[in-house]
């Protein structure tokens, strides 16, 4: 799917049979000075500028460090904030200046699980409560009336229906983000965006609630955005990933091809710097450290975001051009796009087209 | 065991509570030496941190009831004095804690909180403790060490922040250094550079490590000895090599098997463990475990009726499961390790 969509993503078009589709989705948010006289003293650029689309029943994973602006990515996409510029195709429709009371049929299609199992239910509300909630606020009449749906869908999910009259408290993190998923689930969305749906739970948990989601998504056809900080959660549930760096994308492509051969410096650093669960000894015994890319420093202010690309700042291989002009996100081979000038894992003859 | 730190013998810290006592740790034992790192893993309410903070001595006061021997360097820390362990902690045993914002004091500047510690255990002026916490930020990395010494803590970066935990650790040159869980608040490139810094540290200074962690990545990266803790006991202890290559009880077959990595072919499924951790006030009979493992029947009921104790199953590798070593290492190699994905032997 992927490699057919990606001809007419280049040319800046949204491509026909996406569900999503963004160009230019760009986030800023004002910094202010003053009381009674305020001014804008800057912004916090949060999301520049991202292109990517998302097929139907395709997986796109998102990943990046904690500021690089996944999760305020995840909320323009949802529209829970108002994007600065570019354009959101859902669809077929544009959703990018809807308003509250225009959104409101389209909270059906696209819904969002979230990270914290904890905050995101309310404690005073029995289960029952909180997965009918979305019948209520959307004046939906499920056949057969709100409880029997509400217990379908905690069976979906792998809750004992049961349970339908318990609260929060009574269950554990896994269990409660089950609960979570199934009022995702609740209206029958056509796009769920999952803000770091495991990153709270115990691995073996977490294991629990990545199979759930892939099953979710063969039975009733979804279609994911799924935002994590761990590479390997990604590469697990996604088809396609999408690194982003600074409120930029640097790279996106197919699961496989990314993860075998990763282009942008930033991403080859990025897989390198995750621990590998196989301990390595020297001849002697003695244990030993595995050789990696080491950054140095922190991710830059979006406040003040380094000029042209952005991860020259840490970069090994930066040179002039890094600093003075800003890396376009090409496509070097169908389906992979990077916005480096100097990528990794490139032969030379693949990348003259890139230039 | 002439050359053991710490030994832990048979430790039990359980804490009575309105509907019931709450065994967090129940029965563990285990030897740490010099100069050696031991990574202590588990799902969250095994007792890895009630066994970390029941080291330094920090239930006292509250409600814990201890039992069982800690031996650090021979004296053991559940009998002696509050006064005794206080003196201790801080200067002979050390702790890196989690979340270093919430564990550093918003209102005193880094120095201050480095030095602490060092004007408690030492006889030395504040000029002197401040020139030692600047040594310490310079060698655990941070720049400017001169001049953020006065920062606060808001002012560092979260990456720097758990810098400045693991100078504040390091001020009195400890023995024993715990760190509790001591990258899971960072980014992976930080969480790098904060392994290597761990890994450098305990080169240059010879402590021995405790590092508690749920991530059994990061364990494979730094320890050299492994314990598996499930329901407060432990489950299977052994190297690293053993733990990663051969291991021997289902919990850690389960763990491996939950666990999506980036070093092997990617399986279209994970095998999670089913169920959740079991309460810690109605521990399941028998071996914790029994009711999410997958192998209980072969024990022939066993499982369900007798606590499983530590078994060396090879020398130096103890397994907490009333299946055979034989039983075990047939299971690993025949069912599990194919299904965890063509990984290249090396």
């Amino acid at each position: 799917m992927s490699a057919s969509l990606s001809a007419a993503e280049t040319t800046g078009q949204a491509p026909a049979g996406a569900l999503l589709s963004v160009t230019g989705l760009t986030k800023h948010f004002p910094v202010t000075r003053g009381i009674i006289l305020r001014h804008q003293v800057g912004a916090v650029r949060a999301v520049d500028g991202l292109d990517f689309s998302v097929a139907p029943r395709e997986t796109l994973g998102l990943v990046g460090e904690s500021g690089c602006g996944k999760t305020t990515t995840g909320r323009l996409l949802t529209r829970l904030l108002e994007p600065t510029g570019g354009q959101m195709m859902f669809d077929g429709h544009d959703i990018t200046h809807l308003r509250m009371g225009q959104m409101r049929p389209l909270r059906r299609d696209i819904q969002m699980i979230f990270q914290d199992p904890y905050s995101s239910l309310n404690p005073r509300h029995t289960v029952g409560t909180i997965v009918g909630a979305p019948y209520r606020l959307q004046h939906v009449r499920p056949e057969g009336g709100v409880r029997r749906a509400v217990q379908e869908l905690l069976e979906l999910v792998g809750l004992n229906p049961e349970h339908y009259n318990r609260y929060p408290h009574e269950f554990s993190g896994g269990q409660r983000q089950r609960i979570g998923i199934a009022r995702t689930l609740a209206l029958r969305p056509k796009l769920i965006v999952a803000d770091e749906p495991v990153s709270a739970l115990d691995v073996s948990i977490q294991a629990q609630v990545l199979n759930l989601l892939e099953d979710l998504q063969n039975e009733l056809g979804l279609t994911y955005v799924v935002i994590a900080h761990d590479l390997s959660v990604v590469r697990h549930i996604s088809d396609r990933v999408a690194v982003m760096y600074l409120g930029k994308l640097v790279e996106i492509a197919d699961r496989d091809q990314l993860y075998a051969l990763p282009r942008h410096p930033y991403t080859v650093a990025l897989m390198s710097a995750v621990p590998v669960p196989e301990p390595v000894r020297s001849a002697d015994g003695r244990r030993q450290r595995r050789e990696r890319i080491r950054l140095t420093g922190d991710v830059p202010s979006p406040l003040n975001p380094p000029p042209a690309c952005r991860f020259h700042t840490r970069c090994w291989k930066a040179q002039e051009i890094c600093r003075t002009q800003e890396p376009p996100l090409a496509e070097l081979i169908p389906g992979h796009r990077v916005a480096c000038h100097f990528p990794e894992n490139t032969s030379a003859t693949e990348a003259a087209p890139a230039g | 065991m002439a050359g053991a730190l710490l030994e832990v013998r048979d430790l039990r810290i359980h804490f009575p509570t309105d509907d019931g006592l709450v065994k967090a740790v129940d029965g563990l034992t285990f030897t740490l030496d010099r100069g050696h790192t031991l990574g202590i893993v588990g799902e969250s309410g095994s007792g890895k941190s009630v066994t970390s903070l029941g080291i330094l001595g920090l239930h006292h006061g509250g409600s814990a009831r201890i039992s069982g021997q800690i031996l650090l360097d021979g004296e053991n820390l559940v009998a002696a004095d509050p006064g005794r362990v206080r003196e201790l902690r801080g200067s002979k045993m050390a702790m890196i804690f989690q979340d270093p914002l919430s564990a550093m004091h918003p209102y005193y500047t880094v120095g201050q909180q480095i030095s602490e510690a060092y004007l408690i255990h030492n006889k030395v002026g504040k000029k002197v403790a401040r020139k030692h916490s600047i040594d310490l930020l310079n060698r655990v990395g941070i720049p400017q060490a001169s001049s953020r010494v006065d920062d606060y803590p808001h002012q560092f970066s979260g990456g720097m922040r758990q810098r400045a935990m693991i100078a504040m650790a390091l001020s009195c040159d400890p023995e024993l250094l715990i760190a509790d869980e001591p990258t899971t608040a960072l980014d992976v490139t930080v969480q790098a550079q904060i392994l290597d810094l761990i890994s450098d540290l305990q080169e240059e200074y010879g402590s021995a490590v405790i590092i508690i962690t749920h991530d059994l990545g990061v364990v494979a990266e730094l320890s050299d000895d492994i314990l598996v803790m499930y329901a407060g006991r432990s489950a299977e202890y052994g190297t690293a090599e053993d733990l990663f290559g051969r291991p021997g009880h289902p919990y850690a077959w389960g763990l491996l098997g939950s666990m999506p990595r980036l070093d092997a072919a990617r399986t279209e499924r994970l095998l999670p463990i089913k169920g959740t951790p079991p309460s810690l006030i109605n521990v399941p009979s028998g071996c914790p475990f029994h009711p999410r493992c997958g192998y209980a029947e072969l024990t022939g009921g066993k499982s369900i009726t007798e606590v499983p104790e530590l078994r060396e199953v090879a020398p130096g590798h103890l397994v907490a499961c009333h299946l055979t070593a034989e039983q075990q290492r047939t299971i690993w190699t025949e069912q599990i390790k194919v299904k965890l994905g063509g990984r290249e032997e090396g």
